[in-house]
């Protein structure tokens, strides 16, 4: 058993309404540079559609993540041989258009044109060409609330088996949001097509990050993250991706989209695994029973054999204790409500969902939608949303354990409700679904109400024990040795510039007065 | 001061090699040490895959091909060289494998050349350098293509000078033993040729050239996953 800690999220999809605060606060922290403009370490979906980039779920096109080759795991794209001779033009590779061409404002028009009868306007400009587009057809989030032709919308590779022409019928129209970050995969598949080696995943806390000196730009992680997570910044020529908001977490703060979430759906906390079982877990031969391989990946925080062996591993008692109080793990293994998104893609993504009840009032009051014994809350399987199509994104197809979480979701609000709307607490539907009333109490603190401390249970990142002697980081701080001042305030170098400032409208928009 | 050495043959075949090799050498090892960052292929394919499949391969793998060429035709000693074929022989590969590898790199890189000048995606946000290296390369690359039909006229006669001239030459600047005077018979397009050719590996350091250094072989070796831990091992000064 080799223990590893990984920092861990669950986004709780039945109450995330798709405000885009995440990504916004994201792009301004990280993304707001040149060469980046197009990416969005953090973005929202609305499902079914297909999503940044264009359907990046469907692996037959983009070839992402692991399959099994006569029972081992190979990247999808072909193995490290193939990489070398695909290395001068990768086939695998979305283009810009597939995420979208980045766009700003001729703002400094609205201020700067001369005196006319008619209001200046504002138009678009490329933020890769500088140049006005006539007409902007993509975007990050072009499906925004069910924006678009249902026909279009419906290759969403997660609407596979289910009788798509039944949910285009504006009736059954159905639609949840999707919030994406990196998912910090234990067995990453961006780490593993990285020729130059310069993709790694952190021993102590499992953040999978880019080594911006290392990357050599060959493109490969880009295409082999079947999530399509990370991105190439052109005007560096490096792969970036999401970091997990590290500087944070090592002190201890959530991320800041997380810390930013208005709904309050999103949740940090570790979680012990044994990393030695990850081959084994990840090439289970049947792609259904991924999710629940990946459960046993998980050690019990709480098994003194557990804690014994992390304390061995060198894992500070911090981690131990914040392991044990893992919202992740509650709702992940002790109350199974949690799953991994997509995971036939064999990479043990490490963001975890809550599925969504969808409940619709409105169509409960004209009694079209079957109720539970309460009266008042319908049956998992009567939801707007199919079971299966939530099946197909966080289980591989198989309905199963949605079910059982949905049912778990309902019989905490049917618990509740009882409690509060009749006075008199009823188990009844606890019982049903196979949690008990502390279990249903707690699940309603975290769900519900959510308070800050619950949400984010994160240890400090421990710096003093990066040496084993502390008296090591004495004459460390001050003025560096390093180049890390290399860029220089000279317009002139030898080398080619490391990094342009961000083309923003004030260098874009000469003034008005001499076009 | 002896005037004779000052001659435009012997700045350009006898001192101006070796200031592109210190340059190339130095360079790269300095930008190296400094520029980790700037250290990239700096791939255009996410503004633009069109084409680039058979391009970017034609181009990469001819040129890759005439270096390789190149490096044996010409620095093989002519003693090793003659155990294997003779001279005339010589020529004629070089003739044939030039050609080949030559049509390809030009046919792959003209593409990449007229899509880094009209796409206006790449254009807009290519480097000067890397527009700069690519039409050297690829003047380099013509101008090569040139000498064939000169060197196909000198074999046709039978006379395989040219190439053990310019084997000599390069290996004279290698034993640090220059002498130019090989040259100096040489038809024009020949000298041309390697005065462009010499300037690729001037240019080197301060072009996205540098990413050969870093083909990475080192992955057919390597295990999938890496771990990285922050702790630091204690440092011998």
């Amino acid at each position: 058993m080799k223990i590893r800690a990984q920092f861990a999220f669950v986004f709780n999809l039945d109450k995330c309404i798709g405000c885009h605060t995440c990504s916004v606060t994201c792009k301004n922290t990280w993304t707001n540079r040149k060469g980046v403009e197009y990416v969005w370490f953090n973005n929202v979906e609305s499902k079914p559609g297909i999503g940044y980039p264009k359907q990046w779920e469907n692996q037959e096109k983009w070839k992402g993540g692991w399959k099994l080759a006569g029972g081992k795991l190979e990247l999808k794209s072909g193995g490290r041989t193939s990489k070398l001779l695909n290395i001068f033009a990768n086939p695998d590779l979305p283009e810009i258009d597939d995420y979208y061409e980045p766009f700003t404002y001729n703002y400094a028009r609205l201020q700067n044109a001369p005196l006319s009868e008619a209001a200046p306007t504002a138009r678009p400009l490329s933020m890769i060409t500088g140049d006005p587009m006539e007409k902007i057809t993509w975007g990050p989030n072009w499906e925004d609330d069910l924006a678009g032709e249902y026909a279009k919308r419906s290759v969403d590779k997660n609407m596979d088996n289910i009788q798509k022409e039944m949910y285009g019928q504006f009736e059954n129209t159905f639609n949840l949001y999707l919030p994406r970050i990196c998912n910090h995969c234990l067995n990453p598949a961006c780490v593993a097509a990285c020729p130059s080696g310069s993709l790694y995943k952190r021993e102590e806390d499992g953040i999978v990050l880019v080594d911006q000196d290392k990357c050599r730009g060959w493109r490969f992680c880009m295409s082999a993250c079947p999530y399509k997570k990370v991105y190439y910044n052109w005007e560096s020529g490096k792969a970036e991706k999401c970091i997990a908001c590290y500087p944070r977490v090592e002190s201890g703060m959530p991320t800041v989209c997380s810390e930013s979430c208005v709904g309050r759906i999103r949740y940090n906390g570790i979680m012990l695994y044994d990393a030695d079982r990850i081959e084994e877990l990840a090439s289970v031969s049947n792609e259904q029973d991924l999710y629940e391989a990946q459960c046993k990946i998980f050690l019990d925080p709480n098994d003194p054999a557990v804690i014994a062996a992390a304390r061995a591993e060198g894992i500070n008692e911090d981690w131990i204790i914040a392991a044990q109080k893992s919202p992740i793990y509650k709702m992940a293994i002790d109350w199974k409500i949690a799953f991994p998104m997509h995971p036939e893609f064999r990479t043990l993504p490490m963001v975890w969902y809550v599925p969504p009840l969808s409940p619709v009032q409105s169509q409960i009051d004209q009694g079209n939608l079957p109720v539970g014994p309460d009266g008042a809350i319908p049956q998992a399987g009567t939801m707007r949303t199919p079971v299966k199509y939530l099946a197909n994104l966080l289980t591989a197809g198989k309905e199963a354990p949605i079910v059982s979480a949905l049912n778990r979701l309902i019989a905490m609000r049917s618990y509740q409700r009882s409690v509060h709307v009749e006075g008199v607490a009823d188990t009844r539907p606890l019982d049903a679904a196979g949690i008990t009333e502390d279990q249903a109490k707690e699940m309603y603190r975290y769900l519900a109400i959510a308070n800050y401390e619950d949400r984010y249970v994160i240890p400090t990142g421990h710096e003093e024990e990066r040496l084993d002697d502390a008296h090591g980081f004495q004459g460390q701080n001050g003025f560096t040795f390093g180049n890390s001042s290399a860029v220089g305030i000279s317009k002139i170098s030898m080398f080619p510039r490391r990094r342009k400032e961000s083309m923003e409208p004030a260098e874009l928009a000469p003034s008005a007065d001499k076009e | 001061m002896n005037e004779d050495i000052f001659t435009w043959n012997n700045l350009l075949f006898g001192i101006y090699p070796y200031v592109c090799l210190s340059v190339f050498v130095i360079g790269s090892w300095l930008r190296f040490d400094r520029e980790q960052y700037g250290w990239t292929s700096a791939s255009s394919q996410l503004l633009s895959t069109a084409g680039m499949r058979w391009a970017s391969n034609l181009f990469h793998i001819g040129v890759l091909a005439i270096f390789g060429g190149h490096f044996l035709g010409l620095l093989t000693p002519h003693s090793v060289f003659l155990m294997v074929m003779g001279d005339i022989q010589h020529q004629y590969m070089a003739i044939v494998l030039g050609s080949f590898f030559g049509v390809m790199a030009l046919i792959g890189g003209g593409n990449l050349l007229i899509r880094r000048f009209s796409n206006r995606r790449v254009s807009v946000t290519s480097r000067a350098s890397d527009k700069f290296v690519l039409g050297w390369i690829m003047a380099t690359l013509i101008l090569g293509l040139t000498t064939i039909p000169v060197s196909i006229g000198h074999a046709g006669h039978g006379d395989p000078r040219v190439v053990t001239a310019m084997a000599e030459w390069i290996q004279s600047i290698m034993y640090l033993y220059p002498n130019p005077a090989y040259l100096e018979g040489v038809d024009t397009i020949f000298k041309l040729h390697v005065f462009f050719g010499m300037t690729v590996f001037l240019i080197f350091p301060f072009t996205r050239l540098v990413h050969v250094w870093s083909a990475p072989f080192g992955y057919l070796a390597r295990s999938y996953q890496i771990v990285r831990s922050k702790k630091l091992k204690y440092q011998s000064r």
